[in-house]
């Protein structure tokens, strides 16, 4: 039996491994049938399958049995077969449904984009804006939180969650000791400590990597800036964490690290973790040592900042490779 | 007069104990099937018998145990799922409280077919009378050499423990069940996997009801085949009935599937009729997430035929003008009863026991179940009704588990064939609450009980 499968994804055709989620088989394509997920994220074994805004309709099966499945599926959870045609946005039927749970996620997330930190990088606002309504039907009282601080970096907007499980499949599989879960059922749910303990390990300041959506912060960074005016920087550093291979994103503002993260992918997700020391610690460009502008989509509102010449990174001023690197856009900037 | 296969006995004194239960042939069917079958006959009469399960899905159980995975050297589970917790459903409960080991027989007996030498029955938390029941039977039934090493010495080894859960209706669901079985959150599991190949503690595993279980024991003791001469086409056997609403004589009926629905529902043998002479507005057939049904839809189909009490008569019509058997459990509703508050009512249980894990879940019961204590109690809009059947729409088949449909269904039923009564709560606002309706044209076009019954 052959280990590849042929799937077709809105009439794009391509061959995967077996075992290939149909959400993966089209990232593999790319571009616009590339189905949204918010709780997915390949790093993290299990995740997927909750917040249903990944859902396809799949309308073959496969070559052997080629029923259409009766029901919209998770594609971030359900393999390929050889044969299978899914359809993503050629779907009216998909994009009814994610937009009742665009809808959904809304009801409790609050459109609080303007002193969200999370502004910006945020895959509810682009979903909002890709699938969402200008006017919500729902006209019942919200529900609110009282922020928690879970330890000394780490503040908790329970109110903006969407319950994605992403930051308890974190703390479950990167660290070695999880004191945070999900309480209560339905729409009571909320993620908390277990009994008002602190989230307190090297590798904590992940969950907010991970958070989709601006309920898990960055202490240290909180109402700093907007992401969009601060300039990414890729770097590294020799860390001492054996778990934490130090390679990072440094954001600038002026001349100043502002925030660290860990890299992230085209799908928002980390290359890989980083541990707390790189992320909170060392917020001073001598720690680190600078490889270059981080690439960012120009689909990206951070990207923005990148075609800005006149002002460039005080790492680019002083770096002659980041200053090569950035011929290109000097000419072009200059030019215009 | 219908047979009664699980419910023979239920008046016999000290029937819930081991010995009168022996008396009267219990264990007979542990005793032929370890000791003359092989396992893979067991599942062969269960094939035979046409038995579908009982918990409300309708999967035929053979076909459900011959998907189990066996591979060598890895345990194999049996689960008895005794969660009921469905509004209107209650027959489990009675069978365990009356007839315990009917339901230990039949465990026994599913194992031995099954493979399997550890066994549990996942008893909802709050049942404690009945766990502890249970318990006691099992001592009985081990003390016996019914269970344990070495099974009446045919080298059959089967421990059979009683766990209490977790309380929440969501545990009823197969995956969400093992999940708490294992000690974690009862969330479902996404499948594939599903439980026969990566059941409980990652091993094939099979989750059955607890009457499809029971019913084991009769498919045993008298073949497969005569027990699917009961019944009418795909659906054989017998079926407990929980019957509650306003009937005359509400309670747990066993009746042979293919029984009319109006001997059912009228006759003395079952539940006489609708209570103090009113006429029947509705009928909710198979458990509250199935869809409601107006009276003159659930005695006939929109062809004018008979509706039966089957799988298949049931849901003739599809969900435009039939419904589900479900779990049996069946609730009547007369002439007095008003059916946004009963909708308000089944949507607040789901908004209650939705998990959560899922978006359009955890977010739309909570959704219908505003907009409907704001109809019922006369604040609506009548774009709100609408409203209803788009949020139904949205978490209809886009969740996790069967919770979302089952809690998407009782409302956009509900609006389907009594939207006028929703209408009728906001154009009266001030008389909402009142239930005095001036709707009698949804009342039992056929005659009041005493008429019919002549």
């Amino acid at each position: 039996m052959s280990d590849k499968h042929k799937v077709t994804i809105d009439g794009i055709a391509i061959e995967v491994d077996a075992g290939t989620s149909i959400l993966n088989a089209a990232r593999l394509i790319g571009g616009d049938v590339v189905p949204p997920a918010m709780c997915y994220y390949s790093k993290l074994e299990g995740s997927g399958g909750k917040c249903r805004t990944c859902l396809v309709q799949v309308s073959k099966g496969s070559e052997k049995d080629p029923r259409p499945m009766p029901k919209l599926v998770a594609s971030c959870r359900t393999t390929v077969m050889d044969g299978m045609e899914v359809k993503n946005i050629t779907s009216p039927e998909v994009i009814e449904a994610r937009k009742g749970v665009v809808e959904m996620l809304l009801i409790n997330h609050p459109l609080d984009c303007p002193v969200c930190d999370q502004a910006g990088e945020c895959h509810l606002q682009d979903l909002g804006y890709e699938h969402g309504a200008a006017k919500t039907r729902y006209e019942f009282d919200r529900r609110t939180f009282e922020k928690i601080d879970i330890g000394d970096k780490i503040q908790l907007h329970m109110t903006r969650c969407i319950l994605c499980y992403r930051c308890v499949f974190t703390a479950d599989q990167i660290t070695n000791t999880r004191l945070h879960g999900i309480l209560n059922r339905g729409d009571h749910s909320e993620i908390s400590t277990y009994i008002s303990k602190a989230v307190d390990n090297d590798f904590s300041g992940n969950v907010i990597d991970v958070c989709p959506v601006g309920a898990l912060t960055d202490k240290t960074f909180r109402f700093k800036n907007r992401v969009w005016f601060t300039k990414p920087v890729d770097a590294h550093r020799d860390c001492d964490h054996e778990n934490c291979n130090g390679k990072v994103t440094l954001w600038y503002k002026g001349e100043d690290v502002i925030r660290v993260t860990a890299r992230k992918d085209v799908y928002g997700e980390v290359e890989e973790f980083i541990c707390n020391t790189c992320r909170f610690d060392k917020k001073k460009t001598a720690d680190w040592v600078i490889e270059g502008p981080r690439h960012i989509s120009n689909k990206s509102v951070i990207s923005a900042n990148h075609y800005d010449t006149l002002r460039p990174l005080p790492v680019v001023k002083t770096n002659p490779l980041l200053q090569e690197a950035n011929k290109e856009q000097f000419e072009r900037d200059t030019r215009l | 007069m219908g047979r009664k296969l699980l419910l023979e006995h239920i008046n016999v004194p000290g029937i819930n104990t081991f010995d009168v239960y022996r008396q009267k042939g219990g264990y007979r069917a542990v005793e032929k099937a370890l000791k003359t079958l092989a396992p893979a006959d067991i599942v062969e009469e269960v094939k035979k018998s046409g038995l579908r399960g009982r918990g409300g899905a309708g999967f035929p159980t053979g076909m459900k145990w011959s998907f189990l995975a066996k591979p060598e050297g890895v345990a194999r589970y049996l689960v008895c799922n005794a969660d009921e917790s469905e509004p209107g459903t209650f027959k489990d409960r009675y069978l365990m409280t009356y007839i315990p080991h009917a339901l230990i027989e039949g465990m026994i007996v599913s194992s031995f077919a099954l493979g399997a030498n550890t066994s549990y029955i996942y008893v909802r938390g709050e049942m404690m009378p009945q766990i502890r029941i249970l318990e006691k039977a099992i001592a009985e039934a081990k003390a016996a050499g019914f269970l344990g090493k070495n099974i009446l010495g045919t080298g059959y080894d089967l421990e059979l423990y009683v766990q209490p859960g977790g309380g929440a209706y969501i545990c009823g669901e197969e995956t969400a069940l093992l999940e708490s079985l294992e000690g974690k959150r009862g969330n479902p599991r996404i499948k594939p996997p599903f439980p026969a190949i990566a059941g409980l503690y990652g091993c094939p595993t099979v989750v059955n009801n607890v009457e499809s279980i029971a019913a084991v024991v009769p498919i045993i003791n008298d073949g497969g085949e005569e027990y699917a001469k009961i019944g009418v086409g795909r659906s054989t056997g017998t079926k407990l009935i929980s019957a509650g609403g306003n009937l005359r004589k509400p309670g747990v009926y066993e009746i042979d599937l293919g029984l009319s629905a109006e001997e059912f529902l009228y006759s003395d043998e079952y539940c006489g009729g609708i209570a103090n002479g009113k006429r029947l507005k509705a009928v909710v057939a198979g458990g509250s997430s199935v869809p409601i049904l107006p009276a003159n839809l659930f005695l006939k189909t929109v062809n004018g035929e008979a509706r039966l009490m089957s799988y298949e008569s049931l849901a003739d019509g599809g969900f435009v003008s039939g419904t589900m058997l479900g779990s049996g459990g069946f609730i009547a509703y007369d002439e007095d009863q008003c059916i946004v508050r009963n909708t308000w009512n089944f949507a607040r249980f789901y908004h209650h026991e939705s998990c959560g894990q899922c978006s359009p879940c955890r977010e739309g019961t909570g959704w219908m179940e505003k907009v409907l204590h704001r109809l019922e109690y006369g604040h609506g809009k009548m774009s709100d009704i609408d409203l209803l059947v788009d949020v139904s729409k949205k978490i209809e088949g886009n969740t996790i588990c069967p919770l979302g449909d089952a809690a998407a269904w009782p409302v956009a039923s509900a609006i389907r064939h009594f939207r006028d009564e929703f209408e009728w709560h906001v154009t009266h606002a001030g008389e909402a609450t009142t239930h005095n309706f001036g709707l009698a044209h949804y009342a039992d076009p056929l005659p009041k009980k005493e008429e019919s019954v002549a």
